[in-house]
């Protein structure tokens, strides 16, 4: 209890006082001087070489460790996805819905539907985090526009890429592991 | 009765119990894989290892004996190592592919795995590869690699379907479960080994890779594939009927359910062949209308008819409440002419639970009042009157009485009739207005089983009647946080509504005064007027159902 107090007390002595500015000089409520500093270095500035990057003609690519939007992996032909359906109970915006099926593959299961909602994802990189067959991955991929809600729905048609696009991010990821 | 003690509490005991037995009862969880309550003891999984105080080794909680005085620790540092290693072994050959398997999200081993073992194996060689997608049965897929050889099923074929049909073969590593030479896993109970396995070594076919467990909501019902009304779980995703399993009732069907029911009693729910709208014919042929034209429709036609010229059908596959207002309307008109079609399959009976009568509420829609008077107002004789021409307006309820042709020709005589129907079936094919009527799966309501158990069965898919947030329904992860316009929250929802709910409607424009508003409130009304169902209440049937009164004197309803 008197220890309680004691913090208390501490806490209110620590609190700091209300600061005072001090006034201007007079030197410096005569603002033109301040005003022609700051032009010398705008036009310092002009002079020098730009690297503003004049998108979107000049692309970016990003380094490994960008999460761009999620694909599936494309392997052989076929998705490496086994529609488990981890990536969708663990997607925290819930933009991704799997049906499994059977194939007669020897993995048993695919996704006869697989969809992300990309105007629900935010990115976060989970799907890929828990995917147990390394079958969805962050891409480099960036730009996305709709004009349209239902646009914003991918297919497997817009997720499966092959793995040799995605080479840089399958090796980051297990170099992180 | 013995004192034992139980991790440093004592309880008290039969003495005739194990101490898995003793420690179930009393909410102390010891874990087991081959111990089932209703199968017999076998020992062979050894994680329910226990410490006892002075013997000298652990032992099987499910096999060893309770005795006075007996001090048994199921958490001490021994049990906990010994625990750990009974599952490092178990998983050495199991193949871990939890992500294609069926049974993940309910797995005990999973369960198990992840509670008491430590999550590491030290085991780095090739695992023993076994038969994988092996069709046991019509209705049960085995992948050999992952049987952790319980024996489960095959003692619940031996002990509890009483056909000997699944077996071991092989030694050590290599056993393998397999079915009897010429034999197929085909019992009549045969999907009951799916639950009972506890890991996905079995799992249905009918079910397979339609959704994930942790996807679906589940929603405590009864079967209405048979008089006996078994205490299930209906599965659910986006508004669709996945699965059911059974939930223990000791009092009707204990753990069990049969294939039948399994598989027959919900697939029409989700048909293509649903009525989606109440139908009027209009010049031949059945155009959809709204609910208040045919209402109105069927309220006028019914008063062209002299009361002795209408008869009515219930239902036995429909609720206690439907079959009670069907009577009450009735009454209201003076028609003395009611009783239902009955579905009893002579023989296709047997001593666990399945019964002859298919339909899940004779008993029901008799007490509740769809019974003649006499022989003369029978079904029998009603029949025969609508042939010679005196009855000439028909009221069914969601039964499809066509689907016999002798009724069928019967129905063409007919001036006028009126169906409550769920799917498109022979008897709408005869009918002047057919109103869509919500299945078992779609509304409230009671059945009474052949033992004059009351069972309530409650909604799990929603229609526009039932909203499934505001009516309390059962919700699943998608339901709970999907937003409206989600694609997984796209599952129809059908424009039906209960039968006692049309029966109202129909009562109001034919000038009787009910007031129910919910199937409550005509269940508590029943409970009020019908002796045999005094002193019942929805929350005294609750999920395990409730007793009809047996010292009863029958008592017509009145309107
Ligand atoms: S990146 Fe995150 S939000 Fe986007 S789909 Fe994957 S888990 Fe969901
Ligand atoms: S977690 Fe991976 S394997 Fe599982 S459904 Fe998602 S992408 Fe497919
Ligand atoms: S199949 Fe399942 S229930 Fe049967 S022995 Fe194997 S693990 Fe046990
Ligand atoms: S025995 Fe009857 S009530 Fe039980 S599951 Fe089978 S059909 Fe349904």
């Amino acid at each position: 209890m008197t220890n309680d107090k004691s913090q208390m007390t501490n806490y209110m002595e620590n609190q700091k006082p209300i600061v005072h500015r001090k006034d201007l000089h007079w030197w410096e409520m005569f603002y033109i001087p301040q005003i022609i500093g700051g032009m010398k270095i705008t036009l310092t500035q002009v002079f020098r070489p730009k690297f503003t990057r004049q998108y979107p003609e000049e692309k970016w690519n990003p380094p490994p460790s960008f999460r761009g939007r999620p694909v599936l992996v494309e392997q052989n032909g076929v998705e490496r996805c086994v529609a488990c359906g981890l990536c969708s109970r663990v997607c925290p915006s819930l933009a991704i819905d799997v049906q499994a099926s059977e194939t007669e593959l020897s993995k048993e299961r695919y996704p006869v539907k697989f969809e992300i909602n990309m105007l629900r994802c935010i990115f976060c990189g989970f799907c890929e985090e828990v995917c147990p067959e390394e079958a969805i991955v962050m891409s480099k991929e960036f730009e996305l526009t709709f004009t349209h809600q239902a646009d914003g729905i991918f297919g497997k048609d817009k997720l499966l890429i092959p793995v040799e696009k995605l080479k840089d991010r399958l090796e980051f990821l297990r170099k992180m592991r | 009765m013995v004192k034992i003690t139980i991790d440093g509490k004592q309880y008290e005991v039969e003495n005739n119990l194990t101490i898995i037995q003793a420690a179930k009862q009393n909410g102390i969880h010891i874990p087991h894989f081959c111990w089932h309550p209703h199968l017999s003891v076998s020992g062979n999984c050894r994680v329910c290892l226990v410490e006892v105080e002075k013997m000298p080794k652990l032992v099987i909680a499910c096999s060893t004996q309770v005795a006075e005085g007996m001090v048994v620790n199921t958490n001490s540092e021994r049990v906990v190592q010994a625990r750990n290693a009974v599952l490092e072994f178990i998983l050495i050959n199991h193949p871990l592919d939890c992500p294609i398997c069926d049974e993940a999200g309910e797995c005990k081993l999973q369960d198990y795995a992840y509670k008491y073992s430590v999550g590491q194996s030290r085991f780095d060689f090739e695992k023993v590869r076994k038969p994988k997608r092996v069709e046991l049965g019509p209705n049960v897929m085995l992948d050999t690699e992952r049987c952790i050889m319980c024996s489960r099923c095959i003692r619940f074929c031996d002990e509890v379907a009483k056909k000997p049909q699944l077996t071991f073969t092989q030694r050590g590593d290599h056993v393998e479960l397999t079915t009897f030479p010429g034999e197929q896993l085909d019992n009549p109970y045969s999907m009951n080994v799916i639950e009972l396995c506890p890991v996905g070594a079995l799992t249905s076919r009918d079910f397979r890779f339609k959704a994930r467990v942790w996807d679906m909501s589940s929603t405590d019902t009864v079967c209405v594939g048979c008089a006996r009304g078994c205490n299930m779980k209906m599965w659910v995703r986006n508004n669709e009927v996945l699965r059911l399993t059974p939930r223990n009732n000791p009092a009707v069907n204990d753990y069990w359910m049969c294939d039948y029911g399994r598989l027959n009693t919900f697939k029409h729910v989700n048909a293509a062949n649903r009525i989606k709208a109440p139908m009027v014919r209009k010049d031949g042929r059945l155009v959809e209308v709204g609910w208040d034209e045919a209402i109105a429709k069927v309220g006028f036609e019914l008063k062209n008819f002299k009361k002795n010229e209408i008869a009515a059908l219930g239902s036995a596959y429909s609720t206690n409440e439907d079959n009670y207002l069907l009577t009450k309307l009735m009454n209201h008109l003076g028609v003395k002419r009611i009783d239902f079609v009955p579905h009893i399959r002579k023989g296709e009976q047997d001593d666990l639970l399945i019964r002859e009568d298919k339909t899940p509420n004779s008993v029901g829609a008799r007490e509740v009042g769809v019974r003649p008077e006499s022989a003369e107002f029978g079904f029998a004789s009603i029949l025969n009157e609508i042939k010679a021409g005196n009855i000439k307006a028909l009221y069914v309820i969601d039964d499809d009485i066509a689907a016999d042709p002798v009724i069928a020709d019967a129905l063409l005589k007919l001036d006028f009739l009126v169906v409550h129907a769920s799917n498109e079936n022979e008897t709408i094919k005869f009918a002047d207005v057919v109103l869509a009527s919500s299945t078992y799966a779609e509304k409230y309501g009671t059945f009474t089983n052949f033992q004059g158990r009351v069972q309530r069965n409650k909604p799990a898919i929603s229609t526009l009647e039932h909203d499934r947030i505001l009516d309390g329904m059962a919700l699943s992860r998608l339901d709970k946080f999907g937003a409206p316009n989600d694609r997984w929250t796209t599952g129809l929802k059908r424009d039906t509504r209960a039968s006692w709910r049309i029966l109202n409607s129909i009562a109001a424009v034919m000038g009787a005064k009910w007031k129910y508003n919910s199937c409550e409130d005509v269940f508590n009304e029943i409970a009020s007027t019908i002796s045999s169902f005094k002193g019942l209440s929805f929350l005294k049937i609750g999920t395990g159902g409730a007793m009809l009164n047996k010292n009863k004197e029958t008592v017509t309803v009145k309107s």
